[in-house]
């Protein structure tokens, strides 16, 4: 069974967000794999060992440096990637229509992708992406089983969890609760140097979605701080929660 | 082309509170709205959909819409849009609103603004400012498309009490069982007395200053004390002290809650993206350099396992 994961190159979850000329400003942040996709690298690596998957193949569709995250996960254990060039600036439609047309040629059993991206929290890609093929697609998967053709998901939902069965192929998106991502190891880094990536040009289709302003939200003010004893801090912060937030007690 | 229509966020015919924030606030406008429910033996809704600001309430009732599943009502709601052509349609931001609309966008062809937490809609074109970065900027997209389409964060609006006549109307059943692509095994409820973590009014986190269920019992007494749902940082969820639902933060869930009290969490960035949107952030916390004390409006330097119990006493008085 081929697998193909997408994965988004993102922001560190650490950095500091600030505006340069009205638009984000990327300048020395440290970029990563989102880690919600990480996770699903993690997962396919997981179902070859387990001798379920054939091959695992990485794709991104992204600017040049998007090859940083793809031998990220090659060096995690994946087995070739793919690079589809875009504009990062194409919005979820768009990125839907070119990772689409680039599965298509490779006619994966499977297609894993994280369920939100950390950076513009839109979740809509991988269904996207799975409307386009005409497949059945699975959200938020936090334990998959493989068999005889079908993908049995266990999911975070709405007031609880669901189980949920599909046919493969499919589109299966991860929650971060799936696995524990591994570290490259030394020898892997050095195996993802000969690993190889394709590159090629993405489908190229207008936006649907514009981007008007970017701002940033309003700071938070430290409010007020009390260090005494315990019987005094837990005074204040009663009667602050009874008076101020008017808090009701049961 | 009009109506704005807001999709019914309910399950065996509870309706989630966000479904009331979203008809209370598009009933401010001067375009109808309307409730979309689908569901089974869900048509006495109807009068509930009103009170909070629904003209119109329209039914699709039939057995294959008893659970959520993608395929059947992405089907159905197709065959609405197009029979009835409104001018926008709002979901929830919840696991099945944000499922079900980029289904749908991708179907028609369209934009859509997800977890949006503000929103200026005209004929053929919304403005929605969503929060990206987890909560550390804000963009305002502009979607254009008949119908505009997006979903919205629960607990950005305020639930309103101005009502509409709530007319039912019943829509023909389109969906059909070869629309159905996932087959739903089993659902299991979460099994709590305490409200949804995401639409709670207060929020009591425990972080690693917990140290273990003893320290988390603490936080879960205060919560019931409260009527509060209970959270965690990722320390805590990783240890096993909470369940990963309950996880608060850029890779957990965003919380909007009148007041949220972080126990023994030191306030790293991740952490702060979850929450720091909250109207009022108490803290309890040993070390005075802690940077959740930099988002807190009332924080305490105090440890809370002498804390908690003595402000649980406080708090009856
Ligand atoms: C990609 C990524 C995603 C992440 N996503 C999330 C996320 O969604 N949510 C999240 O929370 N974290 C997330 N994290 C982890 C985050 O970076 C922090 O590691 C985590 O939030 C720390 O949890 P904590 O505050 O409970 O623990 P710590 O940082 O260890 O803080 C414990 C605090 O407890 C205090 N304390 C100790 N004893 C006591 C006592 N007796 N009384 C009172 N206070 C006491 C200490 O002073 C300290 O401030 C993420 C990290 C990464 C890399």
């Amino acid at each position: 069974m081929k697998v193909i994961v997408l994965v988004k190159q993102t922001f560190d979850t650490e950095a500091k967000i600030d505006l340069k000329d009205g638009k984000i400003n990327d300048a020395g942040i440290n970029l990563i794999i989102n880690p919600y996709d990480e996770v699903a690298v993690e997962g396919a690596i997981q179902l070859k060992e387990k001798g379920i998957a054939t091959e695992v193949v990485v794709m991104s569709a992204g600017a040049d440096k998007a090859m940083d995250a793809i031998r990220t996960a090659l060096a995690m254990g994946a087995d070739r990637g793919i690079l589809v060039k875009q504009d990062t600036a194409a919005d979820e439609y768009a990125r839907a229509t070119a990772l689409a047309a680039a599965i298509k040629e490779e006619n994966p059993e499977l297609i894993l992708a994280g369920h939100v991206a950390a950076d513009d929290g839109s979740s809509q890609v991988p269904t996207r992406v799975a409307e386009i093929l005409g497949l059945p697609h699975v959200n938020v998967m936090t334990a998959v089983e493989i068999a005889g053709g079908k993908a049995t998901c266990t999911c975070e939902a709405d007031g609880g969890t669901s189980v949920i069965e599909v046919s493969l192929p499919a589109v299966i998106s991860s929650q971060v609760s799936w696995n524990e991502p591994r570290y490259p190891s030394m020898k892997g880094i050095m195996a993802a140097k000969k690993k190889p990536v394709a590159t090629k040009d993405g489908v190229a289709v207008a936006n649907k979605v514009n981007i008007v302003e970017f701002a940033l939200p309003a700071a938070k003010q430290a409010g007020i701080k009390v260090e005494d004893d315990a019987d005094v801090c837990a005074a204040k912060l009663g009667e602050w929660m009874k008076s101020v937030v008017k808090v009701e007690v049961k | 082309m009009a109506g704005t229509w807001v999709f019914v966020e309910q399950k065996d015919g509870n309706i989630r509170k966000v479904t009331y924030e979203m008809l209370s606030e598009c009933k401010k406008g001067s375009d109808e709205v309307a409730a979309v429910v689908f569901g089974q033996g869900v048509e006495g809704l109807a009068g509930e959909l009103a009170k909070y600001g629904a003209d119109k309430v329209y039914v699709a009732d039939d057995a294959i819409f008893a659970n959520y599943n993608t395929g059947a009502f992405v089907a159905q709601i197709v065959a609405m849009i197009n029979e009835f052509s409104p001018n926008a349609v709002l979901f929830a931001h919840s696991f099945n609103g944000r499922d079900m609309a980029s289904r749908l966008a991708q179907k028609l062809d369209t934009g859509l603004a997800t977890d949006a937490v503000a929103a200026e809609i005209s004929a053929g074109k919304g403005l929605f400012t969503r929060a990206i970065y987890a909560g550390k900027a804000l963009a305002k997209v502009e979607v254009a498309g008949s119908p505009v389409l997006a979903t919205i964060r629960p607990g950005v609006w305020e639930v309103g009490s101005t009502a509409g006549a709530g007319a039912v109307v019943k829509a023909a059943v389109a969906a059909t069982a070869a629309d159905v692509y996932q087959i739903m095994k089993e659902f299991k409820p979460t099994v709590s007395a305490r409200p949804d973590l995401a639409e709670a009014a207060v929020v009591v986190s425990g972080g690693r200053g917990c140290k273990g269920p003893d320290g988390i019992k603490l936080v879960e007494q205060l919560a019931d004390m409260l009527g509060a749902a209970v959270g965690g940082s990722r320390a805590s969820i990783d240890s096993g002290w909470l369940g990963h639902e309950l996880q608060v933060g850029q890779t957990g869930k965003v919380v909007l809650p009148n007041l949220y009290i972080a126990c023994g969490i030191s306030g790293a960035i991740q952490h702060l993206a979850g929450m720091s949107s909250s109207k009022f952030i108490a803290a309890i916390n040993t070390d005075t350099e802690a940077p959740i004390f930099g988002v807190s409006d009332f924080g305490v330097v105090a440890d809370l396992f002498k804390v908690i119990p003595l402000l649980m006493t406080e708090l009856k008085k």
